[in-house]
């Protein structure tokens, strides 16, 4: 008895084991993560400057673009050229930045979903501003929009490729658990001291986190393809590549864009906790409304964060709704 | 040379499949190495599919007919054996002269049709020019054609979706000809469409066919439809080939008890053709012959009517016994007046069985299969004709000697008497060798 109470499992250091990776990673290759993380930031806070203070360039060329996904180059260059116009009055007027900006928000919306939307747009952002939370609140969403576009680069070709190898799938999916499960406070810790507090360990936190519904998603969208059709690409003689672009990644493209949604909506709602780090935006105003138990600021972050979880959510579905698959879908209805 | 060649075709899935083609070449039975947790889906299949030929591979579900066709197109690899298109060898080609072949020599129709449903018909039918990188006037061009060949001009900037499944279907065959292709398989290309659909597709195939002569291997688990379109059908069984013949080998004389009672259930009127039924003229007599003579022949044959013919068989013409008979008493030498006109009733040998019970219901004597240059081949009495709607493999080409061994035995497959589990057949067979008895 004595014996057996005296034996104890003896401890493995898991933690340190994981505390020196990264040491070593700090100190050895340091220099790689500064430059990434530099990169981050500067892109970040670019994105957060322009959504405060939109040059009108910039703008005019947003909606060009807008106006070339949706109808062709002629609308495209009638956009920018109004659109420049249009800037170019405001801020010969004095138009306040944000509500030149909820404007924008407005006529993304309607031109992607019609003037219901538009309407909720402006009114929702012009919200925000009164709430005197715009600044935090385009904080957030540069952080957001950076974060989720790294993510989306790096989960969707994880996502095809284990789409199309079992291997790669088998491989991944043990990781990808591992990323879902563990605390996502966790991930800042080693992301703080690999990249100092600010804005990077938040993005790099949330690309973590918002990693797993990507590829699941990409991966579930691509073994959905109708296996027939692939075959048949194969059978014509259609190279691989052609049978990816052409056939599995547009029939996978409404499941693709689900997990494109789900990426911003977990990248949004790590904003809070990415305050925590000093990656500043909504978050850092809830962490102060909560270390002040101030709850009417606390509040109006908060729904700050629901307006723009909203208005992101229902822009991807309506993009969803344009691929060419859905399209094809709708019209047999008619 | 044959345009497709399977040699000793084997697929077997599974870990162990090299060790299980080995026992399976050794002769082991399936059962028996399936044990080795493999599953043998393929098991030495060979089969030449000459040029402009409609291959039929007609089996029960799983029986490994599309295993089959998808190594037609190297779409899978053989655990063992050959095929060959034309003179390339499939085996070891390396996958970009594969996806070559492919585009150039093979296409392929789908079940489900696997069309890209967010591709309009006319993108559809030039998908496989598209992947060949034919500029795009000349793919749309012979698109169109194609499509106006099935039936379907005028639908070119639909979407799939918005098409019925026949008219889906006709694309996924549109796509097939316009690549142009000489070889076209069909993997249960219209066992998703409804029957009178089905039929439909099928008339066209035919039609298609006769113009445009490409060899085809179709795929189907249904033996009417594998009969009407096929010139030769591949019976499968659980991986293994078990007869290949043209659909009336099949019907008269099944290799073994599994294919008779697959044919059990066919409507036969429409496979069997009057040269299967038919039976050998007896009661003949020639043109410069008396009516004592006619009398006799009938007499001996008893039979109340005999055909004429010329020196060289050419059919002139029929007498009763009663005209003869009346001649005779009359004293006449010759029978030319006593035939009537009315009692001919000429048939093509290819006439399908079904076509011929009104000419049959109408006519007193039996009807006379005759060649195109009118020489007499053979006679289809009534009796004859309903024989033929018998359920059992029936003993009917070698009708001209009811008296033989052969008689009693039961369906007419070599293998002994069949198990206890199929007493079906033997009824109606004995009701008609009886009634074909009677006949002659
Ligand atoms: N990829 C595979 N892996 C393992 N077994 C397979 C595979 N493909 C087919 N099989 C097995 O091989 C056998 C033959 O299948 P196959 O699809 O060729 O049959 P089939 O005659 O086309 O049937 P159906 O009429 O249902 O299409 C079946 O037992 C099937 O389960
Ligand atoms: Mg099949």
């Amino acid at each position: 008895m004595t014996v057996l109470a005296s034996l104890s499992v003896p401890r493995v250091p898991v933690g340190e084991v994981f505390a020196g990776i990264v040491d070593w990673l700090t100190t050895n290759v340091g220099s790689v993560f500064d430059a990434f993380g530099g990169l981050v930031g500067a892109t970040v806070s670019a994105l957060a400057t322009f959504l405060a203070t939109p040059i009108i360039i910039v703008l005019a060329l947003v909606f060009g673009l807008l106006g070339f996904f949706l109808r062709g180059w002629k609308i495209a260059v009638a956009a920018t050229v109004i659109a420049g116009g249009l800037g170019y009055l405001a801020a010969i007027a004095g138009v306040p930045p944000a509500v030149v900006l909820a404007l924008t928000f407005g006529v993304i919306g309607f031109a992607l979903r019609g003037w219901k939307f538009g309407l909720f747009a402006v009114v929702a952002f012009g919200l925000i501003d009164s709430m005197g939370q715009w600044k935090p609140a385009m904080e957030s969403l540069a952080l957001v929009l950076v974060a989720s576009a790294i993510t989306v680069v790096l989960a969707v070709p994880i996502g095809i490729a284990a789409g199309r190898s079992d291997a790669v799938s088998r491989a991944v999916k043990p990781v990808l658990d591992f990323m879902q499960t563990m605390p996502a406070f966790v991930y800042l810790i080693p992301a703080i001291s690999l990249f100092s507090v600010g804005v990077v360990p938040g993005v790099v936190a949330t690309v973590v986190f918002s990693m797993a519904p990507g590829v699941r998603l990409t991966e579930l969208g691509i073994r959905q393809v109708d296996r027939e059709v692939v075959e048949a690409g194969e059978a014509f003689g259609a190279p691989p590549m052609k049978i990816l672009g052409r056939i599995q990644i547009p029939l996978a493209l409404p499941t693709i864009m689900a997990g494109v949604n789900q990426i911003i909506m977990l990248a949004l709602s790590m904003v809070v906790i990415a305050g925590m780090v000093g990656a500043g935006g909504l978050g850092s105003s809830v962490y102060t409304a909560i270390s002040t138990v101030d709850v009417a600021g606390g509040f109006e972050a908060g729904l700050a964060v629901v307006v723009l979880a909203v208005y992101l959510d229902r822009l991807t579905a309506s993009l969803t709704n344009r691929s060419a698959v859905v399209r094809a879908a709708a019209a047999s209805d008619r | 040379m044959p345009a497709v060649r399977a040699e000793k075709l084997y697929k077997v899935f599974g870990r162990r499949s090299d060790d299980a083609v080995d026992l399976l070449a050794q002769g082991k039975d399936t059962k028996e190495v399936r044990r080795l947790g493999v599953t043998p889906a393929v098991i030495d299949a060979s089969f030449d599919v000459e040029e402009g030929e409609i291959f039929v591979v007609m089996g029960l579900s799983g029986s490994g007919k599309s295993t089959l066709i998808r190594m037609l197109n190297g779409l899978l690899e053989p655990t063992s054996g050959q095929v060959y298109i034309g003179d390339t060898e499939l085996s070891g080609l390396p996958a970009k002269k594969l996806r070559a072949l492919r585009q150039q020599r093979i296409s392929m129709v789908f079940q489900h049709f696997a069309l890209l449903p967010h591709r309009t018909v006319l993108e559809n039918a030039a998908y496989g020019l598209e992947v060949r990188q034919v500029p795009k006037a000349e793919r749309v061009e012979q698109a169109r054609e194609s499509l106006a060949l099935v039936g379907l001009a005028g639908w070119e900037n639909h979407l799939p979706t918005q098409l019925s499944g026949g008219m889906r279907q006709r694309v996924g065959l549109a796509r097939a000809l316009a690549a142009g292709t000489d070889v076209l398989l069909m993997d249960e290309a219209f066992s998703a469409l409804d029957p009178l659909i089905r039929r439909e597709m099928q008339d066209q195939l035919l039609e298609l066919q006769a113009s445009l002569g490409k060899t085809i291997v179709f795929i189907t688990h249904d033996l009417n439809e594998a009969m009407r379109l096929g010139d030769r059908i591949a019976m499968m069984r659980d991986g293994r080939i078990v007869q290949i013949g043209t659909s009336e080998e099949i019907l008269q004389d099944p290799a073994n008890d599994y294919v008779a009672q697959f044919v059990q259930d066919v409507d036969r009127t429409r496979v069997l053709t009057a040269s299967a039924v038919m039976e050998k003229p007896i009661a003949m007599v020639g043109a410069r012959s008396g009516p004592r003579q006619a009398l006799r022949t009938m007499r001996e044959n008893q039979v109340g009517a005999a055909f004429v013919v010329d020196r060289d068989r050419r059919l002139v013409g029929a007498v009763r016994d009663s005209v003869v008979a009346d001649a005779v008493r009359r004293g006449q030498e010759s029978l030319t007046g006593l035939m009537d006109p009315a009692d001919v009733v000429k048939i093509d040998p290819d006439t399908v069985v079904a076509d011929l019970f009104a000419p049959s219901a109408e006519c007193p004597v039996p009807l006379a299969v005759v060649n195109p240059d009118d020489r007499l081949v053979g006679v289809i009495p009534r009796v004859t004709l309903l024989a033929a709607l018998g359920n059992g493999p029936v003993d009917l080409t070698h009708g001209g000697g009811p008296e033989g061994g052969a008689q009693g035995d039961g369906p007419s497959t070599d293998g002994g008497p069949p198990d206890d589990g199929v007493p079906d057949p033997d009824l109606p067979d004995s009701d008609t060798k009886d009634a074909t008895e009677v006949a002659s």
